[in-house]
């Protein structure tokens, strides 16, 4: 898997390319518009950020203790070691209750484990609800951004695809129409169905309860109309206390999309009479992340999606490039740590701007941690042009003076460069890019003669 | 060792500092609550009315199947609440008590005690939820505060009707949950 052939993929169509990169960049501006509403706003990040640390320190003792009231409160609740054992889980609830057709609320956890394939293959059927990701179900696709699941679809895409799915008009275009057809769609498959799966936004440890957010109320449609529940959660989900329920939906929406809340923010802490709650606590992969001390703070993430709508790569080059379930900044930390080799270009496919860790709610310092998963990857592999450009950029970078010395050098070096070495096949970097232009003078000696 | 065994013993071997838990300060606001609320409500496009707006919007639309679960508004209602949501399928309107509202989101709380099936909010056409302008909160700390250790089995914050903007980004009004929301205040 390469993200910059799979970029370059993304690229043939220049016109969706180019509205893909202003329609996320319009997100994050209403994001900006809105954080700036409160004046808070940094402090919030901070106590967001102080408050994921305290978890990450405490994570057993918390996870105990939401297991303890849970049960207490007569939610059943599961431990997964990896996907498998989660999707083991849930087909045997399934099973047990003879169920052949589920419906699903917008869950990454759920993506990351393969679920949706998993349980087709034992007979049952899967219906994604969220209106975004029934229409990369219909297309076989997996979502390509966490909160925006089609954002890389346009409107004449969906229409024909619903024409085709759903016998809507043909030709028809109009966003309100095309809504309208799948609600009634669905319609029929919440009401069909006895088992609803969701994700989680937030586990209280305090009380045992989780917590669902959605504009859609997809969620809520599914399982307050279902027999049973399942909710599927990351371990790192996990909060304190209910007040701190407060700082979080502060944040979520308003850096998800601009929006000071989504519309339904649901609180679940026991089954309605003769229903039933599970709740399957999933590590796969996290406590190998929370032992990694440079890259365990990547499990604060809210999943609100703000670093990709961000993300200058991201913008140009969608989702799928990255090939991963967590496209975008926080993807490309997420998942090296999964597995190295497969993921092992996501850490360059960023300018290291620290655009990302700027947005960030929760404080994740994600350029810094793309830049070690960089020394990571190039110590433990090697030979193609970038990884040797890179290498030789991180022996400067660390040392000042070095710095200092090569920087006239590298003036003169990028000038004769010559083009057969920058513009190689080997190096994919040098594609759809000029070199800059080399300034005559260095900074300094432009500050020492200027500065009075 | 089970699997719970194996996380937990797993995250007990890993070296970690402690980190002591925040206080959460006070950010309440003073500036004027219920016309931020308003403002709110109407940003998540929903609507604030009074009551006579109420009985006008349900008699020009001539609705028949109404729910009212608010006390004094009972006779609102045209059915009684069934025992198996399934059956509000068909429902046009659902009328209920909200407990609070938060004046910077226009988030409205609601427990089982005001739902009578959790599934009345969101498979109701039409949503309107009756609250006291004086149990507004101007944030979520202090809803937070509010809620305290009150237990039910489901709460709840609407802030506004079912949307989408899936769909090239465009906002649709209407999802999968109720189509409108009302608030009334009282
Ligand atoms: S890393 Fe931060 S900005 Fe990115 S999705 Fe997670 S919480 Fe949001």
């Amino acid at each position: 898997m390469s993200h910059p052939a799979k970029a370059s993929e993304f690229l043939q169509d220049a016109a969706k390319a180019k509205w893909h990169d202003e329609t996320l960049w319009f997100v994050r501006d209403k994001r900006d518009t809105i954080s700036k509403t409160i004046p808070e706003w940094e402090q919030l990040r901070d106590l967001a950020s102080q408050i994921k640390d305290n978890v990450l320190a405490n994570l057993d003792q918390y996870l105990i203790q939401f297991e303890e009231k849970a049960k207490a409160n007569g939610i059943q609740v599961h431990w997964a070691r990896d996907a498998e054992e989660h999707n083991q889980i849930v087909l045997g609830i399934l099973q047990r209750h003879q169920c052949k057709a589920i419906v699903k609320s917008k869950s990454i956890l759920t993506e990351e484990c393969h679920l949706n394939p998993y349980l087709e293959k034992n007979g049952i059927e899967v219906v994604d609800t969220d209106l975004g990701e029934r229409i990369v179900q219909f297309l076989n696709q997996p979502p390509s951004h966490i909160v925006l699941p089609a954002i890389h679809l346009k409107k004449k895409d969906i229409s024909e695809l619903f024409h085709e799915k759903l016998h809507t008009e043909k030709g028809n275009e109009d966003p309100a129409y095309l809504t309208h057809a799948a609600r009634l769609h669905l319609r029929e498959k919440f009401l069909g169905a006895k088992v609803a799966i969701t994700g989680v936004n937030f586990g209280v440890a305090e009380t045992g309860e989780f917590v669902v957010c959605t504009n859609e109320g997809n969620a809520d449609m599914g399982v307050h109309l279902a027999v049973v529940h399942i909710a599927c959660m990351g371990i790192e989900k996990i909060i304190p206390r209910r007040k701190d329920l407060g700082v979080f939906l502060r944040l979520l929406a308003r850096s998800a999309t601009g929006q000071p809340i989504t519309n339904y923010n649901s609180h679940f802490r026991s089954p309605a009479s003769g229903k039933e709650i599970h709740i399957v606590l999933v590590d796969n992969g996290r406590t190998d992340q929370l032992g990694r001390e440079k890259f365990k703070n990547s499990l604060k993430c809210i999943r609100c999606g703000a670093c990709m709508n961000t993300c200058p790569i991201y913008r140009r080059s969608g989702g799928y490039s990255y090939g991963s379930v967590v496209p975008g900044p926080i993807g490309s930390i997420l998942s090296p740590g999964l597995d190295v080799k497969k993921y092992s270009t996501l850490p360059f496919a960023s300018t290291l701007c620290g655009s990302c860790t700027d947005v960030c709610p929760v404080k994740i310092n994600i350029h810094e941690q793309l830049y070690e998963w960089r020394q990571e990857i190039t110590k433990s592999q090697g030979t193609n042009a970038k990884s040797i450009s890179m290498k030789i950029a991180n022996g400067i970078f660390a040392v000042p003076f070095a710095y200092k010395v090569t920087g006239s050098m590298m003036r003169g070096a990028l000038k004769f460069l010559p083009d057969s070495i920058t513009y190689s096949g080997l190096n994919t970097w040098g594609k759809q890019r000029d070199l800059p232009e080399t300034p005559k003078e260095t900074f300094k000696d432009w500050y020492k003669k200027n500065r009075s | 060792m089970s699997s719970r065994e194996h996380i937990l013993a797993k995250i007990k071997s890993i070296p970690r500092e402690s980190k002591l838990l925040p206080d959460i300060p006070d950010f309440h606001f003073t500036e004027n609550i219920p016309s931020r609320f308003i403002q709110s409500i109407e940003s998540n496009k929903g609507e604030v009315i009074t009551e006579s707006g109420l009985k006008a919007f349900l008699e020009t639309n001539r609705f028949e199947k109404i729910i009212s679960l608010v006390s004094g508004m009972e006779n609102l209602s045209t059915q009684l609440l069934p025992s198996d949501a399934h059956e509000l399928n068909e429902l046009e309107i659902a009328i209920i008590q909200g407990q609070f509202g938060v004046a910077e989101n226009g988030a409205i709380w609601l427990t089982d005690e005001n739902l009578g099936l959790r599934a009345l909010p969101f498979i109701t056409e039409h949503l309107v939820i009756v609250m006291d302008e004086k149990s507004l909160v101007s944030n979520m700390h202090e809803a937070y505060q509010r809620i305290g250790a009150q237990h039910s089995g489901f709460g709840l914050f609407i802030a506004g009707p079912s949307k989408t903007a899936d769909i090239e980004q465009s906002l649709v009004i209407g999802a999968h949950g109720a189509k409108s929301l009302r608030v009334v205040l009282k």
